[in-house]
């Protein structure tokens, strides 16, 4: 077990002190993460030192810049595991990258009477992208739903997969239930009936050592800013053949081979999906993130949360005012997200007054309305852990939660 | 801690949690819903108004302790009066939370309404307390 309060002193945020309310207890870690000063100086160092427009000018400076840009990802592909650098695409985020595959490959390979299966626990931006491109093609979109205990349906994996299929988008971590999805079993099932998989990683990438081809996923996706980088630079991984073969997404600058008056062709990949000036700042960002993530191993950061997480649930569980969502899985697949709620209370009320004892957590319906729906609930708290997190962030959110219900008259 | 005892005071936490208007309206004429679909409070307002004049209101839905209140404290303050004073009623509250009107004096007409004062303080919270008077004024016939 790390001592991770020395982690602490890699955030300037978290570390220091607001006034009355001491340390943030910084809880919002799905909705996105601190950035440790090494983050914070890599942005620094390129825009103080190399900043120029890569693949442009024949110039050291901007050669310089398009080497950030480029190790950033030859980085990228080697934390995920990906085959080649080239099958790495870099977006403004998840939503982005997702988006691209929605627009590039749902429109060009889905079609009428095919069917789009997704799951009920899937983030907005792994939805909504999906039901337009089930409208636009006359495709229909099904769901995966769960077993009590949160978990996806084993029935519904086993049953809805079928002839029909021609893509399976599902999420590695739920970011409201906090559980692993098997997703090497579903692309295995998936493949077998000749449908692609699109892997959600946004709750996953920073918190478990990933392996696209591994996992042998088609697409996967994942925000830099939920894995220590900055806001502004996101990840698409697809396999070399299938991106080789879709369309554009974006067009306009970089991304070209030739332009005559009429037409256009393409750059090879990456570039292909790169249209314009790109976030080098942010790619740099993401490179010291690697670093930084790599030098803890994600079996220490595993090692953390399993201790955070460990040391609250027996803690919550004796709060009789308490009901927890996700909690009681029987596959020993959770992770450090905890969503809750205080009876008779309604969730951005026990935000507020989290707040008031410096606790930062997210209420609300998490970007996943259908999920809130399914589970019959409006709206939920969650508290979500990272690296950085200590047991003493847990023993001040649970005596902040412990005043909630004073301050709201109801004891 | 004190700021949540000024935020969440006994008016606020009893309209909450026991709404004497949050029920149907058989009668009404005029009917808006309101969300703010970012945290999910969700209410439908329901007026029966006859010659210019809110005879009667009541409202349905789900949200936090802060829109719940605001729309009960709303149609108690707001039931009997004329479209227009209720229009204009609902631009003071508007403006009170955005602290562009601070007088007591001024405010007094407010009555209960008053409580949701500090939430000006709360910029988070702001959209939870001008709910339903936002949709109160989608609601309203032109008078």
């Amino acid at each position: 077990m790390p001592e991770t309060q020395s982690f602490l002193k890699d955030f300037p945020l978290l570390a220091q002190s607001r006034g009355d309310r001491g340390r943030i207890v910084y809880l919002d870690n799905g909705a996105t993460t601190q950035k440790p000063e090494s983050v914070v100086q890599s942005i620094c160092h390129y825009y103080g030192g190399c900043n120029a427009n890569p693949h442009r000018g024949a110039y050291a400076l901007s050669v310089q810049a398009t080497d950030i840009y480029e190790q950033a990802r030859v980085r990228t592909a080697q934390f995920i595991k990906a085959r080649r650098p080239e099958e790495i695409i870099f977006t403004k985020n998840a939503t982005e990258a997702l988006n691209l595959v929605a627009y590039s490959y749902g429109l060009t390979n889905i079609g009428e009477g095919d069917e789009i299966l997704i799951t009920i626990a899937e983030h907005h931006s792994n939805l909504v992208p999906w039901q337009f491109v089930a409208r636009a093609r006359g495709a229909a979109l099904k769901y995966i739903y769960l077993e009590a205990d949160g978990n996806l349906s084993a029935e519904d994996i086993e049953t809805k997969i079928t002839e029909r299929t021609k893509l399976v988008a599902v999420t590695q971590v739920s970011n409201v239930l906090g559980l692993k999805n098997d997703v090497a079993g579903i692309i295995k099932k998936a493949h077998s009936v000749g449908a692609v998989v699109v892997v959600d990683g946004s709750q996953s990438v920073a918190h478990m050592a990933v392996d696209v081809a591994a996992m042998d996923a088609d697409f996967f996706a994942f925000s830099g800013h939920k894995m220590l980088s900055p806001m502004g630079i996101g990840v698409l991984y697809g396999k070399y053949e299938l991106l080789d073969k879709m369309p554009p997404f974006l067009r306009g600058g970089d991304m070209i081979e030739y332009v005559g008056e009429q037409e256009a062709t393409w750059a090879e990949l990456p570039m292909k999906f790169e249209a314009g000036t790109q976030n080098v700042g942010g790619a740099a960002g993401l490179t010291a993130a690697i670093d930084y993530l790599e030098k803890l191993t994600f079996e220490g950061i595993e090692a953390i949360e399993q201790d955070l997480l460990d040391y609250a649930l027996p803690r919550l569980r004796e709060l009789p005012f308490i009901k927890l969502y996700g909690c009681d899985s029987g596959q020993n697949n959770k992770t450090g997200i905890i969503t809750f709620n205080v009876q008779d209370v309604h969730p951005h009320d026990v935000a507020t007054i989290l707040d008031s004892y410096g606790v930062a957590i997210r209420a609300g319906h998490h970007c996943a309305q259908p999920l809130m729906k399914y589970l019959g609930v409006n709206a939920t708290c969650r508290a979500s852990f990272y690296l950085y997190n200590t047991r003493e962030d847990i023993d001040r959110w649970l005596a902040a939660l412990g005043k909630v219900r004073g301050v709201m008259h109801l004891e | 801690m004190n700021d949540m005892e000024s935020i969440y005071t006994e008016v606020i936490t009893e309209h909450s949690r026991f709404p004497e208007h949050k029920h149907h309206l058989e009668q009404a004429n005029c009917v808006a819903p309101g969300r703010n679909p970012s945290c999910g409070d969700e209410i439908t307002l329901e007026l029966n108004v006859r010659e210019g004049v809110i005879r009667e209101a009541a409202f349905t839905g789900v949200g936090c302790a802060i829109s719940q209140a605001s729309t009960d404290i709303m149609i108690d303050l707001l039931q009997g009066r004329n479209v227009t004073e209720a229009r204009r009623l609902a631009a003071k509250f508007i403006a009170m939370v955005r602290r562009e009107i601070t007088s007591e004096e001024d405010l007094e007409e407010l009555g209960e309404a008053v409580a949701l004062q500090g939430i000006a303080d709360m910029p988070a919270r702001v959209k939870c307390a001008v709910l339903a008077w936002h949709t109160l004024t989608e609601a309203l016939p032109d008078s």
